[in-house]
């Protein structure tokens, strides 16, 4: 791991998919490299990346992440099965009465315990298995884009989240595209983050899922903000709870069919419309005077 | 020779379970004496790998032959290296009796 | 018979879609699968009369009576879960990962692997019929399993109740809670929207069904955001084969119906996506022996 402190990290979130997360984040990378920021924007929607489709980029490095999943020599193995009853994750397929012995390379999860069960026998070795990219656009000297991408299949995304995040210190601000829900790589992500901003519907769902955000980032300690997206669709319900909970407007993005339009051609809202470009920097400098020092603990 | 059938319920009543690693139970069948037992897949609660742990557990009970709806990717060539047939029962509601009848 | 209702990616109108589906059902079994942002119950209002707890998996806790901070199971960690923070082993709940290695290498035996269970599966009664749905808790992996079990009560309710149809409302994406979702259903409707990312994400969801050589269709909601993509994505959906049972206009009154906790049918019957949606019903269940009324 390197030592470099990274960038301001600013993670945009959303309970419910959907929401206009990658439209946010996007927009936010685009703005603070037009204010010639030194900026990187973090896709870490592993199974889903698309953020690429919007920033473009030339591809300037590909890093393959991996973990060490055991190969069992036959010739040493005596058929204990200790290895198997230290696997939590059934990736070691075991059949005594058959002498028959398998690793399942898919269901591993890289934790060693069966090389340390085979320890007084040394009938396990470790070969690397990959579990998906690291990739690294470059937009302009500076400004990159870098994309996590898990292989089809693997279990979790967790350690390519991880290590894409991990390689994006070299800027002065880091946005981090995560991804939807609040499970695991969830968390991963915006644990690494000063600020969170999540991105809402005005809609029953999207109310009930900004709740169960907003109180897992509470119980991490993460400073958070709301960005209301399709305003006007829907009710005011929401409003009402970002003040009864004391919570950031950072900003209100009408329901507007050309908006609509931008997006689902691939197109950046504030690449064409430079009103939209000062409200994205507005919102920025709001977060960075309120939250602007570092906190991360690397 | 032992067959196991994937069961939705411990009773010869119960239907087929259609899937394989995650049914409930197992009707284990001996085509010599007749016998049926049946046991709990405890591989169900598996939270991955389901499939394999449920092959192990077969294969522990010297089962030869195994009947459900489907047999996954990494379940297939588990079954053919321990020599277990795999028998396909396709869409339908069967219950296990049906299926014993067909051994008997 | 089993309905599969998904989506390549998120926000597409696929819970408004099965919502529908829903109510124009005399009775169905609803299950909600997207156990990570379950909402389907939000509008429904279901009573409830089952309450399980759904144990997801174990983490690792440190006895500090027994711990004598001797570092040892430190380097063992694969996850950088456990910190020697002034002195003091500490483990990281977020980056454990419950392999259970440092609580077998523990030469005091100071640390026990602890269930967590603060997920749940609910069933009760709505309107329409029967409903289950699950709640993950927050920061446990999605592994399908609890939709596995969602769909397993699902099937037992609809037998015991002799209700012919589970509609299934599934998880956003393409991982194994999806897999968990489709595998041995019916049909599979996949909701798409006019954007280029829909349409990325509508091919990632036919390639699973296709895997899985289940009978697949789709709806275009939203088209006239973007004309030119929905044509896109009827042309891409021909080409494959997939039969596009609806393409259904952007209306404000979807959302007001959510607003009200109604379905689009409940809530504008004679509105053209509620048409639309009734003859997608048709058009789906067509052959079955209890379709849509």
């Amino acid at each position: 791991m390197n030592n470099k402190k990274p960038g301001f990290t600013i993670a945009v979130a959303s309970g419910k998919g959907g929401t206009g997360k990658t439209f946010i984040s996007t927009n936010l990378f685009n703005t603070l490299q037009k204010y010639s920021y030194k900026v990187t924007l973090v896709d870490c929607d592993a199974e889903e990346p698309n953020a690429r489709q919007f920033t473009g980029g030339k591809k300037v490095s590909t890093k393959l992440v991996t973990q060490l999943v055991p190969v069992i020599d036959e010739s040493k193995c005596v058929y204990c099965g200790k290895c198997f009853e230290y696997c939590t994750y059934n990736a070691i397929f075991f059949v005594k009465e058959a002498r028959m012995i398998r690793v399942l390379d898919d269901l591993c999860h890289g934790c060693g315990a069966c090389t340390v069960a085979c320890e007084p026998y040394g009938a396990i070795h470790e070969k690397e298995d990959e579990l998906g990219t690291v990739n690294h656009y470059e937009i302009t000297p500076g400004v990159t884009v870098v994309e996590a991408r898990t292989k089809v299949g693997v279990h979790s995304s967790v350690k390519v989240v991880k290590e894409a995040i991990r390689s994006a210190y070299d800027a002065d601000v880091v946005v981090l595209d995560s991804p939807p829900g609040t499970s695991c790589p969830f968390i991963q992500t915006v644990a690494s983050a000063d600020f969170v901003v999540l991105v809402t519907e005005p809609t029953p769902f999207g109310m009930s899922d900004l709740k169960q955000s907003v109180e897992t980032l509470r119980h991490m300690g993460k400073p958070c903000g709301v960005i209301v997206n399709r305003a006007g669709l829907g009710t005011n319900e929401v409003y009402d709870y970002l003040s009864s909970e004391q919570l950031p407007l950072l900003m209100n993005i009408p329901f507007d069919r050309s908006i609509a339009r931008i997006y689902s051609e691939g197109n950046l809202l504030t690449e064409q419309d430079d009103g939209w470009q000062m409200q994205f920097n507005l919102m920025y400098n709001l977060i960075t005077e309120r939250y602007g020092i570092s906190c991360n603990k690397w | 020779m032992k067959v196991a059938i994937s069961a939705t319920g411990d009773t010869v009543e119960s239907s087929v379970d259609s899937r394989f690693g995650r049914c409930s139970f197992f009707a284990i069948f001996d085509t010599d004496t007749h016998n049926v037992k049946f046991i709990t897949n405890t591989a169900a609660e598996s939270s991955q790998g389901a499939g394999p742990a449920a092959v192990q557990l077969l294969a522990g009970n010297q089962v030869q032959q195994v009947v459900s709806g489907e047999f996954g990717m990494k379940v297939k060539p588990l079954l053919e290296q321990l020599s277990i047939k795999m028998l396909n029962l396709q869409n339908g509601q069967h219950t296990i009796l049906d299926v014993l009848k067909q051994f008997k | 018979m089993e309905l599969a209702v998904i989506s390549g990616k998120g926000g597409t109108g696929k819970s408004s879609v099965s919502a529908a589906f829903a109510s124009l059902h005399e009775r169905i079994v609803l299950a909600d699968c997207d156990v990570d942002a379950a909402n389907l119950f939000l509008l429904f209002n279901p009573v409830n009369d089952e309450e399980m707890v759904f144990v997801s998996g174990h983490k690792a806790v440190i006895d500090r009576e027994k711990c004598t901070d001797c570092g040892h199971c430190v380097s063992y960690c694969r996850f950088d879960a456990i910190d020697v923070r002034n002195d003091e082993v500490w483990i990281n709940e977020i980056a454990c990962d419950g392999c259970e290695l440092c609580a077998r290498v523990c030469p005091e035996e100071a640390i026990a692997m602890v269930p967590e269970a603060d997920s749940r599966m609910y069933s009760g009664s709505f309107r329409k019929g029967k409903m289950v749905y699950g709640r993950l808790a927050p920061g446990e992996e999605n592994s399908g399993r609890l939709v596995d079990l969602v769909r397993k009560q699902a099937k037992e309710i609809a037998k015991k109740e002799n209700i012919a149809t589970i509609l299934l409302d599934g998880p956003p994406g393409i991982g194994c809670p999806v897999l968990s979702t489709i595998t041995g259903v019916d049909h599979v409707v996949i909701v798409t929207e006019p954007t280029l990312s829909g349409l990325h994400d509508l091919k990632r969801a036919v390639e699973l069904t296709h895997n899985y050589d289940i009978p697949t269709s789709v709806i275009i909601n939203k088209y006239d955001l973007n004309e030119a993509i929905a044509l896109q994505i009827k042309a891409y959906c021909s080409f494959e084969g997939l039969m596009v049972v609806a393409m259904l206009p952007f209306d404000r009154r979807v959302v007001e119906a959510m607003v009200h906790c109604k379905s689009i049918v409940e809530y504008a019957p004679d509105s053209e996506v509620s048409k639309l949606l009734q003859s997608a019903c048709k058009k789906i269940t067509h052959g079955w022996a209890v379709g849509c009324v």
